[in-house]
């Protein structure tokens, strides 16, 4: 049973307002593939489409080869992990996990073989017989995936199963849904709003706004080459940096009020509105001007590089510090005009006020157009 | 109990094949209809259809009992119930029962209503304080709700016989036994009494409720004003307690204008007729005479059924406002 | 009342006269609802002679009996004056004035005394026979199977019924939903007083007269019970039943392995309103059960105090019986029916 899926051209609306609009893409078996998109992109509707809690309005789905948009969702072979787990309150571990296979009229021994094999893997085992109230919030999410597990299904879906925990134990729930994907190897759908669980488990990221597509790829390469404005600002935190201006041709970029900035994006033509975009960690701080120099050598020294290299192609703008965020490995400096955030390796001591001077190497600016699509450039 | 269970088990997995092949054939959302199903054709057939045989047993005369049998008579049952030479002296109307127990009916709401919500908020007051085993109060007031009416009956007309409790209690201070239930002002005190007696419990816990879901804070602000009591009571308390006041006063309305078991059991409806209200001659007219008049029975239920209609009314506009 | 006692102060500390009054209050209040359910139980273990007693006493009393062999149980009394005065002798026969008496240690002795000269030497015992005789003189185990059967079924299949409706109503998306709700909440509207000619025609055309069903069907659909169970349904998370779904349960299988158990509060709220309104209920099962032998309790007690020569003993008996099943219920799970008729806001 081959757990690919793909999707054809598929919509969806509620009465006259369309949720999903033309989506297609594949997955092939045994992928960890994210829908991430902010809320009310569609995302959570085309999971339980694929799951089949929804009708397709129009296109199709298939699973394994076969199209499956009118297979009721017990039988295309799936199982999904709910966002608020939906354990059924009444019955303990075990009859939650097995409750799926006596609706199959699987005989006791095997239930209890799949029930045991699932509890061991996700450590339950002393918990069988306790009710899903007397769990914590990690040990439910267990559950709901022990559930879902014991199945056995051609792929497992996931919507929004994280966003219930508090934040460390989402970082360790992030690490053992990898490991679970590694052993299981089975396809895996899973829906989120948080880029950073799509960057952190994906093998491939299906950006999703306003019932489009749009983006499918790897994690790295949706970072890297962002195809719109949208992908760029959404991927990636603290988010990239957008400099409105004007093309003035040859991939020079005019910000009225800040300055020109050359970029390798030669082929934009002159005199229509066009949107740089650089990520912080992207941007160079200058040495030294007026104020406070900073104290850490260290980061003056990759400054300092980074200047030299990119001097000749000017790109330099001067700002006064708007706001420090010290994280102690980094730090990150809030400009006002230019608005942008600079990424600094280790601290900092300039403060508020003090004016600084940075460098936008071109190689590192993504150029847009008018439309917001990306405009053609190298990757760094 | 494990074979109980079983057998629970056993019996509720019975529709489990039928409704499975009704799944297969039906989208999921007519599946609604099939659990409703049920329910609904009970309410078809023992609250709509009688609506409907209630108005042609209206329309229609004679003592069959079956609709095909009974003669056409248009409103006559409505005009024979509802003329009367004199609108304030039931003995000069064609059917100077069903007067009697409409004027009757009309007495008894008034008192019976009104006493019992006033002695209802008092109790759900005093119950709202700082008491010492409200538990225990609470039960005890709602207690008499849960028995039976007939029972309820039958407990007081043990004490208000001839040579009862409470007659003995008169003697022992020298006065003379009096005949509770056969002087008709005492007959009708007894029929307020006796059923405020069974029914206030369940409006003080309704009433109680509401009150303990006004927060506390709202009360300590107003202590904070150094608001005096009453005032207390009149600005702050009522107001807030006024939707749960106004659902309690129409449903008491409307229970208090059904009346029967209570005092059916307990005078018989007499001494003559100074306690008989409109379900009782409904009931009379259609089951207890020796001629079983079943279109003035209808005629007469439908009337009442107007003013149920209305004061339910009044209830939904009273429940939305208050929601 | 006063004022101050009219408003709701809690958390003080000393007591002051309206702590005084408002408890006060609720103790009169306790003694006038308990009261006169004390004083039927009290009554209802008095003898036949017990109850005639004017004024009533507040214990059981009896004339007090001796048993004399072959003569069997004589009454006993106390001579009041003349030879025997002071002397406790039982009363063999009365003929005319002259009362013939034995004294219980030499029964061989006869003697006679006017009847006026003695009183009855009175004892407290509580008259069982009220109760034993429930059984060997009525029919009373039939009324009371008849009710009990009444309660218990019309009770599940309204469960059932009631809960599959808001089952459908609360989770199923379908065209006509609202209004069939609606007209559901509408029966509120038709009480069964009004209906009680048609349904008497309707029962008498389903042959349901005279039956146990003919009381239990036209119950077993309560707008009450929907309107509740329709509340608690709408509050379970519809990601349940799509995990069920998902799960491979049918519709029917999720109704009741997930949605039934989990709404078991509201069940048990409907299950003690429709207990009480089944053992309790009274004017339609008079209208449709006429023959004695299904009669209810409620019936049956209604029946026997109007007959002309009430046996009180037997029908205060009865009527114990008839409270003691609610009473039980109530003692048990008093904080439930308490609160949850305050939730619900019904009767």
């Amino acid at each position: 049973m081959s757990g690919s899926l793909s999707l054809r051209r598929v919509r969806k609306s509620f009465g006259a307002v369309d949720v999903i609009r033309d989506v297609s893409f594949d997955i092939r078996d045994g992928g960890f593939t994210v829908f991430v998109g902010p809320s009310g992109c569609g995302k959570s509707t085309l999971l339980r489409m694929i799951c089949g809690l929804e009708t397709v309005s129009a296109g199709e789905i298939a699973i394994g080869g076969d199209v499956v948009n009118h297979v009721p969702a017990a039988r295309r072979g799936l199982a999904m992990v709910f966002q608020s787990y939906a354990l059924y309150p009444h019955m303990t571990v075990f009859q939650n996990m097995a409750f799926g296979l006596e609706n199959i009229a699987t005989p006791k021994p095997e239930i209890e073989r799949r029930v045991a094999e699932a509890a061991r893997m996700l450590k339950l085992d002393t918990y069988l017989q306790r009710k899903p109230t007397a769990l914590s919030g990690g040990q439910r999410q267990r559950v709901a995936i022990g559930r879902a597990i014991v199945r056995e299904p051609r792929i497992f879906l996931f919507d929004e199963p994280l966003s219930n925990l508090d934040a460390e134990l989402r970082v360790g729930m992030r690490a053992e849904l990898t490991d679970l994907h590694r052993r299981l190897g089975t396809t895996m759908v899973y829906v989120t709003h948080d880029q950073t669980e799509a960057m952190t488990m994906a093998d491939t990221i299906v950006v999703l706004r306003a019932g489009h597509v749009e983006q499918v790829g790897a994690p790295l390469e949706l970072y890297n080459n962002p195809c719109n404005l949208f992908v760029a600002g959404f991927i990636g935190s603290p988010r990239m940096n957008f400099l409105d201006g004007v093309s003035v041709g040859q991939g020079a970029v005019e910000v009225s009020g800040i300055g020109r900035f050359e970029t390798l994006a030669t082929e934009l033509p002159a005199g229509g509105r066009a949107t740089i975009g650089i990520r912080p960690e992207h941007i160079r701080l200058d040495d030294t001007i007026g104020g406070r120099v900073s104290d850490a050598g260290g980061n003056r020294v990759s400054d300092a590089g980074g200047n030299r290299v990119s001097d000749a192609g000017g790109n330099h703008v001067s700002g006064t510090v708007a706001g420090v965020e010290q994280l102690g490995g980094l730090s990150y400096l809030r400009l006002a005009s230019p608005d942008v955030t600079v990424q600094i390796a280790g601290q900092t001591g300039l403060g508020y006020g003090d004016a600084v001077s940075v460098h936008l190497p071109p190689a590192a600016i993504h150029v847009f157009d008018a439309d917001g699509l990306a405009v053609g450039r190298r990757s760094p | 109990m494990t074979p109980l269970t079983t057998l629970f088990g056993v019996v509720m997995n019975l529709p489990e094949r039928p409704m499975r092949w009704a799944q297969g054939r039906l989208r999921e959302g007519r599946l609604g209809w099939v659990f409703v199903a049920p329910n609904l054709a009970v309410f078809a057939l023992f609250s709509f259809l009688p609506v409907a045989i209630d108005i042609y047993y209206a329309l229609t005369g004679g003592t069959a009992l079956l609709p095909s049998e009974r003669p056409y008579v248009g409103a006559e049952n409505f005009s024979s119930l509802l003329v009367c030479d004199n609108y304030f002296d039931a003995d000069s109307c064609r059917r100077d029962v069903f007067w009697h127990g409409i004027w009757n009916t009309l007495r008894f709401v008034v008192f019976q209503v009104g006493l019992m919500l006033s002695l209802s908020l008092v109790t759900a007051l005093v119950l709202n304080r700082k008491i010492i085993g409200r538990g225990f109060f609470r039960a005890a007031f709602f207690y008499p709700v849960l028995l039976s009416p007939v029972v309820v009956a039958l407990i007081w007309k043990w004490i208000l016989q001839r040579e009862g409790v409470l007659n003995a209690g008169f003697a022992s201070v020298g006065a003379a036994p009096v005949n509770w239930l056969l002087d008709a002002n005492w007959a009708f005190f007894w029929s307020v009494f006796v059923s405020i007696w069974a029914h206030m419990g369940f409006y003080t816990l309704i009433l109680l409720a509401g009150l303990q879901a006004i927060p506390a804070e709202v009360h300590e602000a107003a202590s904070m004003d150094a608001t005096p009591p009453f005032r207390h009571f009149r600005k702050i308390t009522l107001p807030l307690l006024m939707p749960n006041l106004l659902v309690v006063l129409v449903l008491g309305l409307i229970r208090a204008v059904q009346m029967f078991d209570e005092v059916y059991v307990l005078t018989g409806g007499g001494p003559g007729t100074a306690t008989t209200f409109i379900v009782q001659y409904i009931y009379k007219t259609g089951f207890a005479d020796q001629v079983r008049q079943y279109g003035l029975a209808a005629a007469a239920s439908l009337l009442l059924a107007f003013v149920l209609l209305g004061l339910t009314l009044v209830q939904l506009k009273g429940m939305r406002r208050g929601a | 009342m006063a004022p101050s006692v009219l408003t709701a102060q809690r958390g003080r500390y000393a007591w002051d006269w309206t702590d005084w009054a408002a408890h006060l209050y609720l103790l009169a209040g306790v003694v006038l609802m308990f009261g006169p359910i004390a004083w039927l139980g009290l009554s209802s273990l008095k003898s036949e002679t017990g109850l005639n007693l004017f004024p009533p006493t507040f214990l059981p009393y009896e004339q007090a009996t001796v048993d004399a062999g072959e003569r069997g149980k004589l009454r006993l009394f106390k001579v009041t004056e003349g030879d025997h005065q002071g002397e406790t002798l039982a009363e063999l026969r009365r003929i005319g004035r002259q009362a013939q008496l034995i004294d219980p240690a030499h029964p061989e002795t006869i003697i006679r005394r006017p009847g006026a000269a003695r009183e009855p030497v009175m004892q407290v015992r509580a008259a069982v026979e009220n109760y034993s005789g429930l059984f060997s003189q009525f029919n009373f185990l039939r009324y009371f199977w008849n009710s009990g059967f009444i309660t218990v079924v019309a009770t599940l299949l309204t469960l059932l019924v009631n809960s599959m409706a808001a089952f459908g109503l609360s989770k199923y998306r379908f065209q006509g939903r609202e209004p069939v709700f609606l007209l559901m909440l509408a029966t509120l509207m038709i009480p069964p007083t009004i209906v009680l000619v048609p349904n008497y025609l309707i029962a008498t055309e389903l042959g349901l007269t005279n039956s146990l069903w003919g009381v239990i069907w036209p119950a077993v659909a309560t707008p009450t019970g929907v309107f509740l169970l329709r509340q608690y349904m709408l509050t379970l998370p519809d990601e349940l039943i799509e995990a069920a779904r998902m799960d491979n349960a049918s519709e029917w299988r999720i109704y009741w392995r997930i949605i039934l158990p989990l709404s078991a509060p509201a069940l048990a709220v409907l299950a003690i309103f429709s207990v009480m309104w089944r053992w309790n209920e009274f004017l339609w099962p008079m209208v449709v059960l006429s023959r004695s032998e299904v009669y209810t309790l409620p019936l049956a007690l209604n029946s026997f105090q109007g007959e002309l020569t009430t046996q009180w003993n037997y029908l205060l008996a009865m009527t114990v019986v008839t409270l003691v099943p609610i009473t039980v219920i109530f003692a048990i799970l008093q904080k439930h029916i308490t609160q949850g008729i305050a939730s619900a806001g019904v009767k």
